[in-house]
């Protein structure tokens, strides 16, 4: 598969704070809009720094020519990022990566996010729209995000967090069993911390459903020369180390060395 | 028009702006930014004998004006260089300069000798990788190993030989003397500063491989001292490299003594930085009434 990645300075057209530290930001891009998939990442240069911030596509609106982002300021660099403001220009290098496997849009598909891995299943429920069930997990209520977008889109949610104070206290592989019990899904997209990627993963596999998860690592270049972002993958009865950046972020779950 | 072209040990670069060895792949990626030929060479991904998966992740952590990298070599091996990678490159209109990192001695004399039946332009003969347990730094930290694998390399190829030297040594002088002495053709430096961030939240490195080669604009100001210093200590020419990211800092790096440049960490931040700094050179040397490039050459006047 050939990227078509480019690298420009978008303007920004909208930019709002939509939880505690986390910013939804809207860039008119409308070649990279074009050709943007689901699963996708943008990569992100904030002023003054080393290292571009991969960041995921939340939201992709061919007819706007738009791109939608959600990301958490996790230090100086995203803390750089969440100050540019509308009207002013984000330089990116977009579309990066390989997205979400798409299947036809009336297939069955989970969309499972874990706190800041919640925006990339926005763009993979909208293709499905009320064939998606969308569970997602946050810490405690005041990190929830996304939960309008998603019903919007016709979407079945379902929401847990880890004190209770907003949807169901516990863990989003509590919602998924319950899922599995009334449902057979034809497809699980899965994006998060590891641990919760690799329950997801035991329960697919344990199913024999189709799972994809987008994985996360630090990443340099962002287009596969500087091979910093490595992962453990078994392909082909062998274990090596593909990049997050070029063979990913998303994933066969089958193929993911979680511990390696 | 300022011309650009550069000599180095009789190779002709039609400008003096070469990513660096691991910062640019195997130029495949950065094709779709702009064509290859309008760099002056492509120092390729650093190959090593048989396949090498590298190191755990993380691999990179950013710091102060730079990064920390610990990729540890991984690359497809020669065969694969040969078969899938050279062809390709071979057709850029571009100088190709071939970084080989061996694990021994022999092994380096392995890959120079396959090498020098190709059609690359120029072996870069890489002694200095910090983040791997052997070959790399092993080779590039003492005089006598530097020396040693150089004359092992030069005894089975004819191809211009380059040595990239590590900079984490008491006297880079001394080991440029001893390669130099062994029939090395130039010198490139500097290759990483051993470095290492540790995440105080979790009191662990923020690298797998605990320590890693700090590299960007912080290690700039080394750079252009080690360059200077070896330069007046050798006659072969030197490419200096080292957190290089603008016209200027080439300029002010080929002062110091370099006969052209790598560019890697600047890379990851702007794609574009290569061509920048070739077309800032060129309007640096129109401004400044410089003719010819390489006549800035260690122009520096020192007190």
């Amino acid at each position: 598969m050939k990227m078509r990645y480019t690298q420009g300075k978008f303007l920004i057209t909208e930019k709002k704070a939509i939880a505690k530290g986390i910013f939804d930001v809207t860039v008119q891009c409308p070649e990279v809009a074009k050709i943007a998939e689901p699963g996708q990442f943008v990569h992100a240069a904030a002023a003054g720094f080393s290292l571009r911030r991969p960041i995921s596509v939340c939201e992709i609106d061919r007819t706007a020519g738009t791109l939608r982002i959600v990301f958490e300021v996790r230090g100086k660099g995203t803390e750089r990022l969440s100050e540019c403001n509308r009207g002013e220009v984000m330089d990116l290098i977009a579309p990066l990566g390989r997205g979400f496997k798409l299947l036809e849009p009336d297939k069955k598909a989970i969309c499972i996010g874990g706190g800041i891995g919640t925006p990339p299943m926005l763009a993979a429920a909208q293709h499905y729209g009320a064939n998606a069930t969308v569970i997602s997990g946050f810490r405690s209520a005041s990190a929830v995000i996304l939960q309008e977008d998603f019903a919007a889109c016709g979407a079945k949610t379902l929401l847990c967090t880890d004190d209770g104070t907003q949807g169901k206290k516990g863990r989003v592989t509590d919602l998924l069993d319950e899922c599995l019990a009334r449902e057979n899904p034809d497809i699980i997209y899965a994006c998060g911390p590891e641990v919760m990627l690799k329950a997801v993963a035991e329960r697919a596999m344990a199913r024999d459903v189709f799972c994809q998860v987008s994985l996360e690592q630090r990443m340099g270049c962002g287009v596969g020369a500087c091979l910093v972002c490595a992962c453990k993958i078994r392909r082909g009865g062998e274990e090596y180390y593909a990049h997050v950046c070029q063979d990913g972020p998303v994933f066969d779950c089958r193929e993911v060395r979680f511990d390696g | 028009m300022a011309d650009l072209r550069v000599k180095i040990a009789g190779v002709e670069f039609k400008n003096p702006v070469i990513p660096a060895s691991g910062a640019f792949g195997y130029g495949r990626e950065y094709e779709r930014f702009y064509p290859l030929s309008k760099l002056g060479g492509i120092a390729v991904k650093g190959t090593t004998l048989h396949r090498k998966d590298g190191n755990p992740p993380p691999r990179i952590a950013e710091t102060p004006a730079g990064m920390l990298n610990s990729v540890g070599l991984q690359n497809g091996g020669l065969e694969k260089f040969l078969k899938f990678e050279l062809p390709n490159l071979l057709t850029k209109d571009t100088r190709i300069i071939a970084n080989i990192a061996g694990a021994t001695a022999e092994e380096c004399a392995e890959l120079a000798a396959r090498l020098d039946t190709t059609a690359v332009d120029m072996l870069e003969l890489n002694i200095s990788c910090p983040n791997v347990k052997q070959g790399g730094a092993a080779f590039g930290t003492s005089c006598q190993s530097a020396a040693e694998v150089t004359k092992r390399v030069r005894a089975v190829t004819s191809k211009p030989l380059m040595v990239k030297l590590s900079p984490n040594v008491t006297s880079i002088t001394e080991i440029a003397a001893a390669v130099e002495a062994e029939g090395a053709d130039a010198l490139s430096l500097i290759n990483t500063l051993l470095g290492m961030r540790i995440d105080i939240r979790t009191r662990r490195p923020i690298l797998k491989n605990n320590v890693g080669g700090l590299s960007g604009p912080a290690v700039f100001p080394i750079a252009v001292r080690m360059v200077w210093q070896v330069a007046n200590a050798v006659k072969i020419p030197v490419v200096g490299m080292g957190g290089i990211s603008t016209a200027e800092d080439a300029i002010e790096m080929m002062m110091a003594g370099a006969s052209a440049v790598q560019v890697g960490a600047a890379i990851f931040q702007n794609p574009y930085a290569p061509l920048e700094i070739i077309e800032g050179m060129a309007r640096w040397c129109d401004e400044n009434a410089v003719a010819l490039i390489s006549d800035i050459t260690g122009t520096v006047q020192p007190w």
